[in-house]
């Protein structure tokens, strides 16, 4: 702005009309706008914008231009033209950054996960300067490495008519149409690129006798397009994503700070400026300063206290940029995976994943009789003592042409449909057959024909049918029957949903920025991909092309603009508030002098979410759900006790800080799930269902994305709606039957 | 059950530690060892007392967080298992159970049984990884086909969750089983080859630095070692030093 304040730039006439900047060119250039030159720069006086903001005829042609209908105040940046080209567009118009310039940028990563360390290794290669956060001991332990399945890429090596449509297109299905086209198209073009990097860094993924790559198929698509190796592809991907910002490390192009907690986002004029940190070994509180930050800190799945994630998973960092004005995308879509071990008592701290893949081969059933099902439980009848006649293998009863390979959302709620109804089986009721038993007996058959053996001779055709399953399966039955101390060849398994990945997260526009400018969101994190249910092997595809070749990218057009900024000084205000508001928060949690444990709150916030957010929700329990979480909240701030200090290691303060959150993150999950009239993907109201109970969407109203804006403390979040607009798909129902 | 506990206290790594006596009662066999302690701290919550400070993360096995060890032996009792998919049934009610952190030169106490294994991180950081760029401009996954024997031997060596009991168990505590499986994996693989002999060079050198001990082919590493990984690993890495030592 001039000096005394009286004419606009481009930009901020653009900030203060909430309107893009070319906007703003297009209309001076048509004549709209009236404008003056000042040594090649357009200037437009003040009292034209107060006359503007009166010409209704230019503010919803300004609202359209952006593509932003009912007043969605942010602009996502999906590239205009055919979806093929749009990344590669993009791209190519996009800002840069020169090589001289990045070694004056600073960037901010929290979180070493797939998407963290892949674009932390990344953006230090390129010249950025990096600090990386993570609050495990080693980078290496990010809950990334705990997938078991594999990883997608639409590389066709089958020939089995694979392509970046036909993965696109399966990913847009699978999230029930709540996913932004061109997000879903930029990560299937990129899929293919991640396989190439990560066998360059030396990722040894499954190969076949030839030596080249092998691929297994997964989760209910045609085609086999899953890379994988063994059952630890996580691990794999992970340790290679470590390894390249190990790599930049030694470069000292990387500085890390393990065993360190991100406490909050710094704003200054609106940018993010950097975070407030705690490091856990020595409780000192920390600033650092950059020009970005990126948030790469995973899901929120953990507000359900038991989870398939990892015990320090968790949504501090996604909530603290919400708190500070990022949007928060669909917090209700919440994946639950239908084969997990079963919870085995109130000790329970965690839930273990069994993978996908047994539902190719094991049969799922619970008792026909309710009376078996409860001498099961009290355990005077064994499974094996149940009749053929007496077992209700229920997928197969209600979905005769999926059976038991329905997707994982139907599946699961299915199981709790016949636990709720009294025939769940293990000792708390809570859990369902997957029984190998005809597996075992078809495979054996099969073998001892071809092997000319006895084929009626039953013991031998069951040892033959059990050797071939323990070649599929073994290393997970011999998981199982590590927890559960039961013998899966012999009896069935016994299995139950489980909390496992969060589609929602912090909303981010095309170039992965959310609506603080500066701050960005990649994986699990942000919102974008998954819709309202994720594929299987999905994840970890959408972690490292975020990582690897989206944020590199698009950072840059942010960061364009930075680059005469210099180096950014913590010695600031905006520092001195978000520090003390950490203090007085840690000062606060640490009041109590007796109480209830941590630990307490967590698992009493969970059983809320599970039992009224959980596979089925209706109106009347969210809104209790709502009011409960309120109450739990403020038991939890006048009666929580955290033992011991603050200024040193203290596992139960680092908890207490990410419950608070969880605490106010429950509350905004059952608000959307409310708001959300419609059953889709992982959301199922059962308000509204078919009269076969199947989920029943409502594309009419519902076709958006809900974008949670934060008012501030105790006032109700603004519910801001992106439209999805679908150009290239055609809006489907998903039936099973 | 019922079980007596003899656990390792330390205020921070500059204080003097001490094992104290606990007891833990209604413990369900059904638990795992750390819902176990779980249960413990939680007890000490109740009565004002600080928990014990142990890591762990994933509670699955593959993360490689979960340390302490159990009566002796890293990870405890059972073969091929972290310390966090160990399970209660294991033990008998009245059992006497001690837990003390993994100890070596090169991994100092944090807290009670919370052990500082950056060393691990700063070796890996010294060489073990491929220079290639992470912009994706690189060639094709198949154009290089590696025989199905390489690549098997590779992946169990890159099984390797990094927690560290190679080093607990050593009475040297030495690192090599450690070392040896990240300079395995590459050399095994066409595409780390080319850097191998700066690999080993810089990874060894890095690993005397921090302290680790030498090898003396007890082989409780690999016994101790929950992935399984093999003393072949410290084979190989001998073999590949000395073939670079004699390149230089």
């Amino acid at each position: 702005m001039d000096k005394d304040g009286q004419m606009l730039s481009i930009k901020e006439l653009a900030d203060v009309l909430n309107v893009s900047q070319k906007t703003i060119r297009r209309h001076i250039n048509s004549g709209k706008i009236k404008s003056v030159k000042v040594g090649g720069v357009h200037r437009i006086s003040r009292e034209q914008v107060s006359s503007l903001l009166e010409v209704e005829e230019i503010i919803v042609d300004d609202l359209i231009n952006i593509g932003l209908e009912r007043g969605f105040p942010y602009d996502s940046k999906v590239p205009s033209g055919d979806l093929k080209n749009k990344w590669s567009k993009h791209k190519g118009t996009i800002n840069l950054v020169s090589p001289a310039n990045k070694r004056n940028i600073d960037i901010i990563v929290v979180g070493t996960g797939l998407a963290g360390a892949s674009a932390s290794a990344t953006l230090a290669e390129l010249g950025y300067n990096v600090k990386a956060f993570c609050f495990q001991d080693s980078p290496r332990r990010a809950h990334s490495i705990a997938a078991q399945g594999g990883i997608n890429a639409s590389k066709n090596y089958q020939g089995d008519g694979d392509s970046d449509y036909r993965l696109f297109y399966d990913t847009i299905k699978g999230g029930d149409y709540r996913s932004r086209e061109a997000n879903v198209y930029r990560l299937a073009e990129v899929s293919a690129n991640i396989i190439d990097q990560c066998v360059a860094q030396g990722v040894p993924f499954a190969r076949d006798y030839g030596g080249l790559l092998d691929n297994r198929s997964f989760g209910g698509v045609l085609v086999s397009r899953t890379f994988y190796a063994k059952g630890q592809t996580g691990q794999q991907l992970l340790l290679g994503a470590y390894s390249a910002l190990n790599r930049q490390v030694n470069r000292g192009k990387v500085e890390m700070f393990s065993r360190h907690e991100m406490m909050d986002v710094v704003v200054v004029d609106g940018k993010a400026r950097g975070i407030i940190s705690r490091n856990l070994v020595n409780g000192k509180i920390e600033r650092h300063g950059a020009h970005a930050v990126v948030i790469a800190s995973g899901g929120y799945g953990n507000v359900f206290y038991l989870s398939t994630n990892a015990m320090g998973s968790n949504v501090t960092a996604s909530w603290k940029i919400h708190k500070k004005g990022a949007f928060f995308a669909n917090p209700c879509f919440t994946q639950i995976h239908p084969t997990c071990i079963p919870v085995s008592g109130d000790h329970q701290s965690k839930l273990t994943l069994m993978s996908e893949s047994l539902r190719n081969d094991g049969r799922i059933w619970v008792p026909k009789n309710i009376e078996d099902a409860k001498k099961i439980r009290n355990k005077e009848l064994k499974p094996t003592e149940i009749p053929e006649n007496d077992r209700d293998y229920y997928l197969e009863r209600r979905y005769p042409a999926f059976g038991n390979l329905v997707p994982r959302d139907v599946a699961s709620r299915a199981a709790k449909e016949r636990c709720d109804a009294g025939y769940g089986v293990n000792k708390t009721g809570q859990a369902v057959y997957l029984d190998f038993a005809a597996a075992i007996i078809r495979y054996g058959k099969e073998k001892a024909i071809s092997t000319g053996q006895d084929k009626d001779n039953i013991d031998l055709v069951k040892s033959l049918g059990k050797e071939i399953i323990k070649a599929k399966y073994g290393n997970l039955f011999q998981m199982y029957e590590k927890i559960v101390d039961e013998n899966p060849y012999e009896t069935p398994m016994q299995i139950f949903p489980a909390v496992h990945y969060t589609m929602g997260g912090v909303w981010v526009d095309y170039n992965l920025m959310t609506t603080i400018p500066g701050c960005f969101a990649i994986g699990e994190a942000n919102f974008s991909d998954h819709g309202a249910n994720r594929l299987g092997a999905s994840a970890l595809m959408q972690g490292l092309a975020d990582g690897y070749f989206v944020l590199p990218y698009t950072i840059g057009d942010y960061l364009a603009d930075e680059i005469k900024t210099g180096p950014i000084k913590t010695d600031t205000k905006e520092f001195d508030e978000a520090e003390s508001g950490v203090n007085k928060f840690i000062e606060k949690i640490m009041s109590n002098k007796s109480g209830k444990s941590v630990d307490y709150y967590h698992r009493k916030l969970g059983k809320i979410m599970w039992d009224k957010c959980g596979m089925s929700r209706n109106a009347e329990d969210l809104r209790s759900a709502i009011t409960e979480i309120k109450a739990l909240r403020e038991e939890f701030y006048s009666n929580v006790f955290v033992p011991g200090g603050a200024d040193g290691y203290n596992e139960e303060l680092a908890k207490a800080g990410r419950v608070a959150d969880f605490l106010e993150l429950g509350e905004l999950f059952a608000l959307d799930a409310l708001e959300r009239n419609e059953s889709c993907g992982g959301h199922f109201r059962e308000e509204y269902q078919t009269e076969e109970g199947e989920a029943l969407r409502n594309d009419e109203e519902f076709t958006f994305v809900s974008c949670w804006e934060h008012m501030g403390k105790d006032k109700k979040p603004k519910l801001n709606k992106e439209e999805l607009n679908f150009k290239s798909v055609e809006l489907k129902s998903r039936s099973y039957k | 059950m019922e079980l007596k506990l003899k656990i390792w206290r330390q205020k921070n790594s500059g204080e003097k530690g001490a094992i104290i006596d606990y007891n833990v009662k209604k413990i369900d066999p059904d638990m795992s060892f750390l819902e176990m302690l779980d249960v413990l701290n939680q007890d000490l919550i109740k009565s004002g007392e600080e928990p014990v400070a142990f890591d762990h993360d994933c509670r699955e096995g593959i993360c490689g967080m979960c340390s302490l060890v159990i009566n002796g032996s890293p990870h405890g009792p059972d073969k091929g298992t972290t310390t966090c998919q160990l399970h209660m049934r294991r033990f008998k009610s009245g059992d006497t159970i001690y837990i003390e952190p993994f100890r070596g030169t090169a991994f100092p106490v944090i807290k009670d049984l919370v052990v500082d294994r950056s060393a691990f991180d700063r070796i890996q950081q010294s060489g073990g990884y491929v220079s290639v760029n992470t912009s994706g401009n690189t060639v094709d996954a198949n154009a290089t086909p590696i025989p199905k024997p390489d690549a098997d031997e590779a992946f169990k060596a890159a099984a390797c969750i990094g927690c560290g009991a190679c080093v607990a168990s050593c009475k040297n505590s030495s690192a090599m089983l450690f070392v040896g499986a990240k300079v395995s994996q590459y050399s095994r693989l066409p595409q780390g080859k080319v850097e191998a002999r700066e690999r080993v060079l810089n990874m060894v050198k890095q690993m005397d630095k921090e302290g680790f001990g030498n090898c003396t082919n007890t082989g409780a590493c690999e016994a101790h070692c929950p992935k399984g990984i093999s003393l072949d690993n410290i084979l190989n890495l001998n073999r590949e030093y000395i073939k670079a030592k004699i390149r230089k």
